[in-house]
């Protein structure tokens, strides 16, 4: 089932087409990658499903029924990129606050912050100011707001920004832990990396509009440009120009390119007739990295100021 | 969706109300007031700068006129007048600052019916009151002179001249109640110089509330729980509500203060009653006599009618600056200096209602909605038309909404836009866009 389907969704800026017919599905339970460039509409797309901004066209459904800006949001825990706490107020009363206002009531906003504090080793902050915070510690605080309400659908704009590798880590496995208990994750960022290890599905979208929609492993396939990366013991490497060319070649590690309709078999054995001796031969998938670089540039990088009537 | 509101509405009362600064500013405010009046007052009673040692202006007089028979009757506290005679005009000039006076004030010969050429010679500019003491110390010798001419002595003079003050009876529904003008005027001028204060001070919190709500980046995480339009109700009711309270613990200090000081110091009112102050205490029970002639009720009413009329639509305008602004403290002063200019205005135009309630520019700026909190309250003790009253409210009300509508437009878009600096022109299209 999907939790969140949105269809043709436009909205247009003064000088930008921000978000220019974009339909995507997102399954329950699954941590689905919203990936682009800067300013490619990622944070317009998501401000319109957490209701802050309306939509100039199209439909959003949200777990099955047609989204509604006032109570939906309540069932979204939503991390911004620009984020921040009140600096003055203390840390316990924050959480209770940040949870009260997402419908929970006193007794409840108390429970799950007790929870989370006890689980991410808060408790002694309570009375602490968020401006006594460092800053991996308030975007612990940061995270802890966003989940306290047990939303269906949690997102996440650069969630690791400013981490250190422990309390990204920290939250990497929090967020997993959260999609294995039932919430739906989306994941906005520009870091491809961290993208590849968690995510099932991604979106790529740049200039508004969607230009890549699927599954991780299967667009790798997609994409694979059939490189081979082989480990030799001996520092040479055959040509064979029917089977394939060497696309880099180091003493010892080649990459090679096969050529269309031949098989690793038939590599493999031409190899074993040269007398060369294989360490490893595996394929080489391009990174997500790679495909966003090719489809940006191929479509140009960056936005233009364009002017836009109406 | 209602609790949130009061949700945000209680946090932003209870941060106030429990900073050290909400307790400092509910003492300064009516001690600021107060040092406003004292001011005032004592600008207008003190002399406005005399330079010698013991506060006096040494002022020597050339009588060449025979107007003083060698010996000046002053009582001032300003002057001291020294009569020298056997000197020429010539010679005093030439010395009077080595010999340590101020000025010296030349007398020609002349006739009694037609006195001229009286020069008064100094180095620097006197002040005001000096130069209008001398001037009166020369026209009453000149008036003593001349009933003297026509056969009045001195006590007769003094039964013929009439000093009179004359009490202002109001005509009310309830009757007749003698009044002292000062005492409506100066309540009119507190309504006035509060609701100014109040709106600055609190007007100004909400835009720095606003503004480190942006700043903090919280605005965007708050917006994905509440409607950008409760935010900004929310922190512009909360701390009118902080205003609200600070009217209330005023309103019952006074009360206890009141009732406290016969407690607290019975002998001094005893005191004041046996020791021959009873013209004071007379003066005090009229004064007491003419607030209580003043519709108080009408009073309170109106001014928290007004208060929260003006404070509201400021606040709006406030609320949509913060939201707009990024860290740039002169960004900041442009755009919030338009919005300063009819508040100040109306106080200025507050003063005049003072001199002249029914003036034409009084009571414009009394239905102006900018300015009629403050003008407005600062004719309530006059008499003032149903009918008006009840135009200019609803005016203010009617502005309220409105600002408030334009305002929660621009602060919906300004308050997630980032690193953009903007102008007045579109802070207008922002508002006024589908």
């Amino acid at each position: 089932m999907n939790i969140l389907e949105v269809q043709n969704l436009k909205k247009y800026f003064a000088t930008q087409k921000a978000v220019d017919g974009i339909s995507l599905n997102i399954e329950q339970g699954s941590i689905f990658g919203l990936l682009g460039p800067n300013g490619a509409g990622k944070t317009t797309l998501i401000r319109m499903i957490t209701g802050i901004f309306y939509p100039d066209s199209g439909h959003i459904q949200f777990n099955g029924k047609k989204f509604d800006p006032q109570l939906d949001p309540m069932r979204i825990g939503y991390m911004p990129e620009e984020r921040g706490l009140y600096k003055k107020m203390k840390i316990g009363e924050q959480a209770l606050y940040l949870a009260r206002l997402k419908g929970l009531s006193k007794s409840e906003a108390m429970k799950a912050v007790k929870e989370w504090f006890i689980k991410f080793e808060m408790e002694s902050w309570w009375n602490k100011k968020v401006e006594d915070l460092s800053k991996g510690m308030s975007q612990k605080l940061q995270f802890v707001t966003t989940v306290l309400h047990q939303p269906k659908l949690i997102i996440l704009d650069e969630p690791f920004s400013g981490l250190d590798p422990v309390n990204a880590n920290m939250i990497k496995e929090e967020i997993i832990e959260l999609a294995r208990l039932g919430s739906t994750i989306i994941f906005s960022t520009h870091r491809m990396e961290q993208v590849e290890e968690i995510c099932n599905h991604i979106v790529l979208i740049n200039k508004g509009i969607k230009v890549l929609d699927g599954n991780v492993t299967k667009i790798k396939q997609d994409f694979k440009e059939n490189l081979f990366a082989v480990d030799t013991e001996s520092n040479q490497m055959p040509e064979a120009s029917h089977l394939y060319t060497i696309v880099n070649a180091q003493p010892g590690h080649y990459k090679l390119r096969l050529e269309e309709g031949v098989t690793t078999n038939s590599v493999l054995s031409h190899l074993l007739a040269n007398n060369i001796t294989i360490l490893k031969f595996n394929e080489v998938l391009p990174s997500l990295d790679e495909i966003f670089i090719r489809l940006v540039e191929s479509s140009g990088a960056t936005r233009k100021f364009q002017n836009i009537k109406g | 969706m209602a609790n949130k509101i009061f949700l945000i509405i209680g946090r932003e009362y209870f941060t106030r109300v429990k900073k050290k600064s909400f307790l400092l500013t509910t003492i300064l405010i009516p001690i600021v007031i107060m040092a406003f009046y004292i001011g005032i007052i004592a600008i207008a009673v003190s002399d406005s700068g005399s330079k010698n040692i013991n506060g006096l202006d040494q002022i020597a007089i050339i009588d060449k006129a025979g107007l003083f028979n060698g010996k000046v009757d002053s009582t001032s506290k300003k002057v001291r007048f020294t009569i020298i005679s056997n000197e020429s005009e010539q010679d005093l000039l030439k010395t009077y600052q080595k010999r340590g006076y101020d000025a010296f004030l030349f007398l020609p010969p002349f006739q009694l019916d037609s006195p001229s050429n009286i020069v008064l010679h100094s180095s620097g500019l006197l002040g005001h009151s000096t130069h209008s003491e001398i001037e009166d110390l020369v026209n009453n010798s000149i008036v003593a002179k001349r009933l003297e001419a026509q056969g009045i002595t001195p006590e007769k003079y003094k039964s013929i001249a009439s000093d009179v003050t004359i009490k202002n009876q109001l005509d009310t529904k309830e009757g007749s109640k003698s009044n002292i003008p000062e005492v409506g005027y100066f309540i009119s001028m507190a309504c006035g110089i509060l609701i100014y204060m109040m709106m600055l001070i609190y007007g100004t919190q909400v835009m720095r509330g606003v503004m480190e709500e942006k700043m903090s980046r919280i605005a965007e995480v708050m917006v994905s729980s509440v409607k950008p339009f409760q935010l900004m109700m929310g922190k512009i009711v909360g701390i009118g509500a902080v205003g609200l309270t600070q009217f209330a613990i005023w309103i019952i200090i006074a009360f206890l203060l009141q009732s406290a000081v016969p407690l607290i110091l019975p002998d001094v009112l005893e005191q004041a009653k046996h020791a021959g102050q009873s013209a004071n205490l007379a003066v005090m029970n009229e004064v007491l006599g003419s607030v209580a002639s003043l519709p108080i009720l009408k009073i309170i009413g109106c001014f928290i009618f007004y208060f929260l009329g003006g404070y509201l639509t400021y606040a709006a305008m406030f609320a949509a600056i913060g939201s707009v602004v990024s860290d740039d403290q002169q960004d900041t002063q442009q755009l919030v200096f338009p919005v300063m200019m009819p508040i100040i205005l109306g106080f200025m135009i507050m003063i005049k209602a003072a001199d002249n309630p029914y003036s034409n520019l009084v009571i414009f700026g009394s239905y102006f909605p900018l300015t009629s909190p403050i003008v407005m309250m600062g004719r309530i003790t006059f008499d003032i038309p149903g009918w008006e009253l009840l135009v200019s409210m609803l005016l203010l009300a009617g502005c309220f909404v409105f600002i408030t509508w334009i305002a929660s437009r621009i602060y919906k878009t300004g308050i997630l836009m980032y690193g953009k600096k903007l102008g007045w022109k579109e802070l207008i299209k922002w508002g006024f866009r589908r």
